[in-house]
């Protein structure tokens, strides 16, 4: 037993946490919003060189084919930087998500093309057709009229060359597809966040695009489904922190009744609260990080443990934090407003907690769970 | 980073489990706040320490098996799988021990530390008083110099000590520089309770039980060897024993999770009303992340780190989530909630009355925020 991250895991995600703070501080997600098409295109691409440079995106692809051949456990602390800086690229979904499926399918060459485009850093890698609900993966991909396919809420797709997507179908089941860009229309979707690359696709099926289907298919979206949910709680315990943050420094100045209004106990207890539910969320995660790197058999009951509890400590230290800001931190003006709606998106996204918390209560009654090796049992 | 035990911890644990399906007695024993529940848990206590599993992570020279954190968190996992009786002795084995082993003379460790993890000498804590509770410092029962000059007179008035009706012994901090600021002119004392001056009135909980006490001293003769720590460093070394109580040792997680395990059981067996499911699934969850976390802070201090200010947010979330999972248990039961029946709902509704004690002991919640606030946020102190 030895729950704690290696000398090298702490170091590589300091390293990004430099990075980050470096290339990408506080107003460059003001000019995300804010600024033109181009310029927010350039500082993007940017951003991802750099990302690209530290290995981020391969660091689950193996060696062999170019990638940095790491595990979940080190990707967790990256990804929790990617919350602590509210990143709007898709590092998940290309880190997290696309990588390691696409190198457990290496051989199909659809998959092949994919992984070669990832690895060499130009850009992310776009995700989508997998929702994570009651009864566990399901696609939110539909068949047109036309006879195409409509996925929304596509991850990454403005920038991406490669679109990994997902559709199922009630009688043959699911499909995984890598479909160049070239072959889609895309739909960009404004949302809340405003710094989310969120779109509705358009795109043919094709056998050419084919990188699994029936079994296997439903084994790998099963697995995207059990990182989606992991990874974003990552990035959600990275919100949280984040939030918990700003809330006390900004209690720490600002002044009430001649005092730093952090000195009174009820906005101490308000901020103990949302640092505490932070402080139990984060081993989930890390366990689930775990898991995933160790195909534990326990991985989806872990993974929703994960999200339900990183996305209740996400959504409670934006609360607390708005209303330790007071009045300011319901301005544009104020950063917090950022961190706040990518908290509320990504506690809403790869299910919920109330789904998650279905998820993992339905495993823990059939007692597959903790299925481990050193299961202490019951 | 390896969540798994390694094979020397699963030959621990199937030695551990083996002892105790053989050992644990089959009827749940008397309360151990009743006199013959009390003495039932010491006869207890005396039977885990004959075969050395009272303190397995005490040195093998006071009765304990040497070994580390990780094979403690095994061995209580088994423990409360099994469903071995509660600690009578865990005043003294998992607060005042760890504060012997670390401030005690070689002469103060021979003298207690045997009793203590043989159940012969129960240890009751002699903090709070009736004007210092979340105030600590606020303590006014003094000790001062005895005419010879070579031991101590205490003089004042403990309350709330738990076990206290019954106990042997009692260790606690009285004032011994008046004049010193609120934190210093504190000394820890060990006091036995039979000693000339000391009286003491049970106070019945509100489960009728007699489970805490007060305990009045009135010049009191302990000597200077029953003295813990430097003289007037009693604060420092009474937090030892505070981050023992909050931290780790004295809510080992497996007491959650087997009481999680045990709710779902009871949902299952009241059809699994789909009213009930969130909160089940809570109470499970902060369970088991409680364990998660305790692994995290454990092997942090395997890794010869020390214990951080996060261990301030411990106390706050097992507590709650002790609460929590008893209120859900009782919201399942409905109107058989109130039912003093053995087993079954009468173990969830004594449960649920010593959870609510939870919160408020060991400094209470909202205290407990504080410090979370203060140490781990930073913000100024009030």
């Amino acid at each position: 037993m030895d729950f704690s991250f290696s000398d090298e895991q702490v170091e590589l995600r300091h390293a990004v946490r430099h990075a980050l703070a470096r290339e990408f501080p506080l107003d460059a997600l003001r000019v995300t919003v804010q600024t033109t098409a181009d310029e927010r295109a350039e500082r993007a691409g940017a951003r991802w060189r750099m990302l690209a440079e530290l290995g981020a995106p391969a660091l689950l692809v193996p060696e062999t084919a170019g990638g940095l051949g790491l595990s979940d456990v080190d990707l967790v602390g990256v990804l929790e930087e990617a919350g602590w800086s509210a990143l709007p690229e898709p590092l998940l979904e290309t880190a997290g998500l696309a990588a390691p499926m696409l190198a457990t399918l290496l051989p199909v060459a659809p998959a092949a093309g994919a992984l070669h485009a990832l690895v060499s850093g130009k850009a992310p890698l776009a995700v989508g057709g997998i929702d994570i609900g009651p009864g566990g993966p399901s696609s939110p991909t539909a068949v047109t009229p036309d006879g195409m396919l409509r996925t929304p809420r596509v991850v990454g797709a403005r920038t991406a060359t490669v679109y990994l997507l997902a559709c199922r179908d009630p009688d043959s089941g699911w499909q995984l597809h890598a479909v160049p860009a070239a072959d889609c229309t895309l739909a960009p979707t404004p949302t809340l966040d405003g710094t989310r690359d969120l779109s509705t696709v358009h795109w043919p099926l094709s056998s050419e695009t084919l990188l699994a289907y029936g079994v296997a298919a439903e084994a790998s979206v099963g697995l995207m489904a059990d990182r989606g949910a992991a990874g974003s709680a990552a990035l959600l315990i990275g919100l949280a922190d984040r939030m918990i943050t700003m809330a006390a420094d900004y209690a720490k100045e600002r002044h009430q009744f001649g005092k730093p209004v952090g000195s009174f106990q009820a906005v101490k207890h308000l901020l103990a609260d949302a640092r505490v539910k932070l402080e139990f969320a984060r081993p989930a995660t890390y366990r689930a990080a775990w898991s995933l790197a160790s195909a534990q058999p326990s991985v989806s009951h872990d993974a929703s443990m994960a999200k339900a509890m990183a996305s209740d400590a996400a959504d409670l230290a934006a609360r607390v934090a708005l209303q330790v800001h007071g009045a300011i931190g319901y301005t544009w003006e104020c950063d917090l407003h950022f961190f706040m709606k990518r908290a509320w998106a990504l506690s809403a996204t790869w299910g919920d907690a109330a789904t998650h918390r279905q998820l993992v209560l339905a495993q823990a009654r059939r007692r597959g769970v903790p299925a481990r090796r050193s299961d202490p049992g019951t | 980073m390896d969540l798994t035990f390694d094979a020397e911890h699963e030959e621990f644990r199937a030695e551990a489990r083996a002892w105790l399906r053989a050992h644990v007695p089959h009827e749940p024993l008397p309360s151990l706040d009743t006199a013959a529940g009390f003495e039932a848990h010491r006869a207890w206590e005396t039977a885990l320490f004959s075969d050395r599993w009272s303190v397995v992570s005490w040195p093998i020279e006071f009765g304990g098996r040497g070994v580390g954190i990780m094979a403690w968190l095994v061995f209580e996992e088994e423990y409360y799988r099994a469903r071995a009786p509660k600690r009578v002795s865990q005043n003294g084995i998992f607060l005042l021990g760890p504060t012997l082993l670390e401030y005690g003379t070689p002469a103060q460790k021979e003298r207690f530390l045997p009793p203590m993890a043989s159940g012969e000498e129960i240890w009751c804590q002699g903090w709070s008083e009736p004007d210092a509770g979340s105030d600590l410092a606020a303590i006014r029962s003094r000790a001062t110099r005895n005419a010879g000059g070579d031991g101590w007179l205490l003089n004042g008035q403990k309350t709330w000590a738990s076990r206290g009706a019954f106990a042997d012994w009692c260790f606690g901090i009285f004032r011994t520089d008046p004049q010193a600021e609120r934190h210093r002119g504190l000394t820890y004392f060990l006091v036995a309770m039979d000693a000339p001056g000391v009286t003491v009135r049970p106070i019945p909980q509100i489960d009728g039980e007699t489970g805490f006490a007060e305990i009045f001293f009135e010049n009191v003769e302990v000597p200077d060897a029953q003295v813990l720590g430097d003289e007037d460093a009693g604060w420092s070394v009474a937090m030892s024993t505070a981050g023992s109580e909050r931290g780790l040792s004295l809510r080992s997680p497996a007491r959650y999770t087997k009481a999680a395990a045990r709710l779902i059981d009871l949902f299952d067996q009241r059809g699994a009303p789909p009213m009930a499911a969130d909160a089940v699934a809570r109470a499970y969850m902060d369970a088991e992340a409680y364990r998660l976390h305790t692994y995290w802070t454990a092997s942090q201090v395997a890794r010869g780190h020390a214990v951080g200010p996060e261990a301030s947010c411990n106390k706050i979330f097992w507590s709650e989530t002790d609460v929590q999972i008893h209120e859900t248990a009782l919201a399942l039961l409905g109107p058989e909630a109130e039912l003093l029946e053995s087993g079954s709902p009468g173990e969830w509704l004594d449960g649920y009355l010593f959870s609510l004690a939870g919160p408020i002991y060991a400094g209470t919640n909202q205290i407990q925020r504080n410090v979370v606030a203060e140490r781990l946020l930073g913000l100024p102190r009030g």
